[in-house]
């Protein structure tokens, strides 16, 4: 009981690091705050402001979909860039909501899955709102593994099916 | 609605390949038996390390006026001890003889084909168009008489009429009440994303007589009977996020007992029915709570900021067991339905979640993860070195149903990109795939027994 305590603090603290690090994003949005930042969705996130056509045309917003590892739930460097376009997308239009749909492979339990795909939503969730989208345009819906991109039993199915879709709806 | 069987059986091999992949040994795998014959479902039988029962179910003879009927009642009763891995019925096509009556019976046949029981019956007109069946059970070596009844049901229920019989059969033999009258429920998705048509069917144990109770085209799961068998409750998004659902079987009326934010999941009945344990995640993250279903107030079981869900209930009520990720990866765990602790029931394998507990609640099914391969697995606590005994070669083996007499379990697993499900009797020996009409088949929920 004590090891497993142990393990759980250990967690949430993991929990509560990459909260800081997100935040660290925000603070310093020039993009090169991760090695892994995406080159190419640098330029538009530190522009002046988006038009709402930028939803559809912008390279960086046009991306909706935050990959996790097996049983991960925190948001890997490489989709930082993801997050903060998002979050100021989400900021400058308070007219829009966003659904966070969190998705979970195949394997295991459905309804466990199910609680897997809340918290990959919730960590995108955090990572939306420390970047600075306000909360209540965020909502998280978790589909577990009932909504497969692929059906494949292989590590390269499951990769795509371990999802967050960032969907948008218009008030 | 009552559908032409939609259900057909297939064979599988189970034997050599899950017993080796299991590390049994190689003593126990033997040489699959022949299937029954070629229209009938056929089954592998791994003879296991206990004899099977040997009994002959001849054919009954049809004594009714008019048209003969499309169910050949014995084939039910043969099909159902069979699937229950108890039994090692006699082929049809082996049935030499065709008594009708017990005094028709020639024993020395019988011995010669090493049966112990033999079953006969006839089928006779009953009042209002109903069908009477009588049948009889013999002791071969004793030449005694263990069974002679008669049920009557409707013409169109004679498959039911089949189901009482194999129950009365099977209890008299093994002492433990049959369970093969009894209905089960599973979801079934037909289409490719995002146009994927979701039902929740209800159907005979055996997978014929299947029924729709819901369409929708947004995610259905965990379908859950009440005690009495007249209801189910389940998770529909039909709303757009999880809810719940429950819904009764005859009339299709239904109600909205959870649609709170965040995950309405893992609803379960408690043996009396008044309560409902489920999952919602409402306050932050999921945890068990239960729902007094008349007043509707909720009580929180757990409070943990893991995933807590799948609660099951214990047989007395008193406590739940319950899928947790507080350790790290899921196992089992129970706690009392006041609260309080949770107590780790499972150490073996990574990976533990989605019980299922038998009647005397001394066997606990759940879905076993080790790697990327998912297999059913079944912890025995009344044994006194509690191993987990592994039902189901995998690899995305889950959702373990027992049925009410804990002699078989239903489970979930994939054939290439389909669900399909399988029946497997409690000791493994065997295995049957329920292959349905309308694809993808999953999650799979015995109900009780039936009252008649």
């Amino acid at each position: 009981m004590n090891t497993s305590l142990r393990l759980a603090i250990a967690a949430l603290l993991c929990v509560t690091a990459v909260g800081c690090a997100k935040k660290a994003v925000k603070t310093q949005p020039s993009g090169n705050t991760e090695s892994t930042s995406q080159p190419t969705t640098g330029g538009s996130t530190e522009a002046g402001g988006y038009k709402e056509t930028d939803l559809t045309s912008d390279s960086c917003l046009r991306q909706r979909v935050i990959y996790f590892d097996l049983d991960k739930t925190e948001i890997k460097g490489e989709f930082q860039a993801q997050i903060a376009c998002h979050s100021k997308f989400i900021r400058q239009f308070p007219n829009y909501n966003v659904t966070l749909e969190g998705n979970a492979d195949e394997r295991g339990s459905r309804e466990y899955n199910l609680g897997l795909g809340e918290r990959r939503g919730n960590a995108v969730q955090s990572g939306l709102s420390s970047a600075g989208a306000p909360g209540n345009q965020l909502n998280v819906v978790s589909y577990g593994e009932e909504r497969p991109t692929c059906k494949d039993h292989s590590e390269d199915c499951w990769s795509k099916n371990r999802r967050v879709e960032i969907v948008y709806t218009k008030n | 609605m009552r559908a032409k069987p939609l259900i057909r059986f297939a064979n599988h091999l189970l034997c050599l390949l899950a017993l080796s992949l299991l590390g049994l040994g190689p003593a126990l795998a033997q040489a699959p038996q022949a299937g029954l014959s070629s229209d009938v479902p056929t089954i592998v039988i791994n003879t296991g390390t206990a004899a099977q029962l040997k009994i002959a179910v001849v054919p009954f003879a049809f004594e009714a006026a008019g048209a003969p009927v499309e169910t050949d009642v014995s084939d039910v009763v043969r099909m159902d001890l069979s699937r229950s891995g108890t039994f090692a019925p006699l082929d049809k096509k082996d049935v030499v003889e065709f008594p009708t009556r017990g005094n028709d019976i020639k024993y020395a046949t019988w011995n010669l084909l090493k049966q112990q029981f033999i079953a006969v019956g006839r089928v006779t007109d009953a009042d209002g168009g109903a069908m009477r069946v009588e049948f009889e059970l013999y002791d071969v070596a004793k030449q005694e008489r263990l069974l002679g009844l008669a049920i009557t049901g409707q013409r169109s229920d004679l498959r039911g009429v089949g189901h009482q019989i194999a129950d009365l059969i099977y209890e008299k033999i093994t002492g433990l009440r049959g369970a093969f009258w009894t209905r089960v429920a599973y979801v079934t998705a037909a289409g490719v994303s995002p146009n994927i048509n979701y039902a929740l069917m209800v159907a005979d144990s055996d997978g014929y007589n299947p029924q729709v109770l819901v369409k929708s085209r947004e995610p259905l799961l965990s379908p859950s009977w009440s005690p009495d068998g007249k209801k189910l409750a389940y998770v529909s998004f039909e709303r757009g996020d999880s809810a719940i659902y429950i819904q009764e079987i005859a009339t299709g009326s239904r109600q909205v007992v959870s649609n709170r934010k965040g995950i309405n999941g893992a609803p379960a009945f408690s043996p009396d029915g008044s309560k409902l344990a489920l999952t919602l995640s409402y306050l932050g993250n999921p945890d068990i709570f239960i729902m007094d279903l008349a007043s509707r107030e909720l009580k929180r079981v757990t409070n943990h900021f893991s995933i807590d869900t799948e609660a099951q209930w214990m047989p007395d009520g008193q406590s739940l067991v319950f899928t947790s990720d507080r350790s790290g990866k899921p196992q089992l765990y129970t706690v009392s339905t006041a609260g309080g602790d949770a107590t780790r029931l499972t150490f073996q394998g990574e990976y533990n979640a989605k019980s299922s507990i038998s009647y005397d609640g001394k066997k606990f099914a759940m879905a076993q993860g080790t790697g990327n391969v998912y297999r059913i697995a079944v912890l025995d606590r009344s044994k006194s070195a509690a191993g987990m005994n592994v039902l189901s070669p995998g690899s995305v083996d889950e959702s373990p149903s027992f049925a009410p007499n804990g002699s078989m379990l239903l489970y979930a697993a994939t054939d290439g990109p389909r669900g399909v499900l399988y029946a497997v009797s409690a000791d493994g020996r065997v295995r049957q795939r329920l292959v349905l009409a309308d694809g993808d088949v999953r999650e799979p929920s015995w109900g009780p027994f039936r009252q008649r």
